[in-house]
């Protein structure tokens, strides 16, 4: 089973969020780097841009695959991961802890409450699981 | 569409395989992770389940007249006990499908195995050919459904085989075939594989492919034995520049156009495909295959991906991969014959960015154990 992390807020499209303070961080779930397998290479929003909840922000892509990664919540990208753009495989490694992928100054902090909690997530895998 | 299933369906699962669905089959692409299960090939050995590609018998006092005029290859330099890779083509000099051909150990047929995609697409190619040619002795026999198909494929896959049957491999050449017993079970081993290392493919009944299965993995878990999916067995053959149906090889590219000239027998006499070869290795391929690398990041070269010289598109990558061998990011790619070089650069063209790349040698890989060559 998928690892599902409480105290963080998840999107359909799989990816986490933990909220220090203003700031956002982002990365992709266990679930996603398991489905996603041998992640290769990472392409990240460059510090200083502005993102908006929902929208494409990078490209995460695995031997098998290419897949978009979205942004949780609207906001300016305060710090990409140099680290796990350097090593992709972090992603498979470490989910949750060092490859976290950016940092998101919120601007709308509201959005997080669109966001699941844990356990709507591993409710929303489990229905997921079970169309699969 | 509902899809098949092989009999080894169940094993996998309890593996704990994920799925895709291909050519019609649902097959396992991953078991533990696609870069374990190459490097474990690599290194040691893996297990392939392949019972979704096609089998066919071609016998009859006319089959080596038939083959001869289907394939390309010169199937009379093959004796007993020896395999052939070979195309069978259209008029156009176009790929219908590659293919390897057996002669089986008896003498007394050939066996060809065909791609899983192009399985019913041959066999109606194959009887039309046959059609056109009454007066043949010929017939041809779809044993695939009745036949268990496995490899393994590796630096350890001689002596972990070599536990299970008295018959001394060292004995058996690359692409050489013998009809043995692998663990009592009755097998049709061809020393062939599709990964660039030394490896075994299987051909047993169906109702004996599971105990085949299962007695090679016993037998291969002490030397590191792994089984592998479609997804390793892609990153596999990419590095040792093997073409598949679909990308390097297709209706609309040719033998010549993608590096396969040396399975062309040009002397043999006339054969499906052969006047469209003539002219075009006398004018030159328009096109050719080509390998690369690419020299900055820039994510995976996936089939179809513009390559560019400036702004002007040259071709199209047919495959590629990060090389868990290499630890590089390599392709191959059909370019315009004009362009292609090894040590040329030109753009793989990424989600609309252009990244650099350099054109190498093929293979990527090459392992340096030697294997029992041919003694023909």
């Amino acid at each position: 089973m998928a690892e599902v992390r409480d105290g963080l807020r998840y999107t359909r499209t799989h990816e986490w969020v933990r909220v220090e303070g203003d700031v956002a961080v982002v990365g992709v779930t266990d679930f996603a780097q398991s489905e996603l397998g041998d992640i290769t290479y990472l392409e990240l929003p460059e510090p200083g841009t502005t993102v908006r909840q929902g929208e494409s922000m990078g490209v995460i892509e695995s031997v098998k695959a290419a897949s978009d990664i979205y942004a949780p919540v609207s906001g300016e990208i305060v710090e990409a991961n140099k680290t796990v753009v350097e090593s992709p495989e972090l992603v498979n490694k470490s989910p949750y802890d060092e490859a976290w992928l950016v940092k998101i100054k919120l601007s709308a902090p509201d959005e997080l409450e669109r966001l699941m909690d844990a356990e709507a997530y591993r409710q929303f895998l489990a229905e997921t699981a079970a169309m699969a | 569409m509902s899809t098949k299933v092989t009999p080894l369906y169940e094993r996998h699962k309890s593996l704990g395989a994920r799925f895709i669905e291909f050519a019609g089959w649902t097959m396992p692409v991953q078991y533990e992770g696609i870069v374990s299960e190459h490097v474990a090939v690599r290194t040691r050995a893996g297990l392939f389940d392949l019972g979704h590609m096609g089998q066919v018998i071609v016998r009859g006092k006319d089959a080596l007249r038939f083959l001869q005029y289907v394939t390309a290859n010169d199937v009379a330099r093959l004796q007993p006990g020896r395999a052939q890779y070979s195309l069978l083509l259209y008029p156009t000099g176009g790929v219908v499908d590659d293919i390897i051909v057996y002669d089986l150990p008896d003498g007394t047929a050939y066996l060809v195995v065909v791609n899983a995609a192009n399985t019913e697409k041959d066999l109606e190619w194959l009887r039309a050919h046959r059609s056109h040619h009454p007066e043949w002795a010929v017939e041809i026999e779809d044993i695939s459904d009745r036949t268990g198909m496995v490899a393994l494929q590796g630096p350890l896959a001689e002596p972990i085989l070599q536990r299970l049957t008295t018959f001394h491999l060292r004995t058996l050449p690359s692409f050489g075939i013998a009809q043995i017993e692998v663990a009592g079970i009755p097998t049709l081993v061809a020393r062939t594989g599709y990964t660039g290392e030394d490896g075994f493919e299987f051909y047993c009944s169906i109702e004996r492919v599971v105990d085949l299965w299962d007695a090679l993995l016993a037998a291969g878990q002490p030397h590191g034995l792994v089984p592998v999916g479609l997804g390793a067995r892609d990153t596999l053959r990419i590095e040792a520049g093997l073409p598949l149906y679909g990308n390097e090889l297709s209706p609309e590219i040719t033998p010549l156009e993608a590096g396969l000239g040396w399975v062309i027998a040009w002397e043999k006499g006339p054969f499906v495909g052969r006047e469209a070869l003539v002219r075009q290795r006398d004018e030159g391929p328009p096109r050719r295959l080509v390998g690369f690398e690419l020299v900055e990041r820039g994510g995976i070269p996936r089939h179809g991906y513009p390559v560019q010289v400036g702004n002007e598109v040259i071709g199209a990558v047919t495959s590629g991969t990060v090389s868990p061998t290499l630890g590089k990011t390599i392709g191959m790619a059909l370019v315009a014959r004009a362009y292609a070089g090894i040590g040329k650069p030109f753009a793989i063209v990424i989600r609309n960015r252009p990244v650099e790349a350099v054109q190498v040698k093929l293979p990527f890989y090459r392992r340096s154990r030697a294997t029992p060559r041919s003694v023909t």
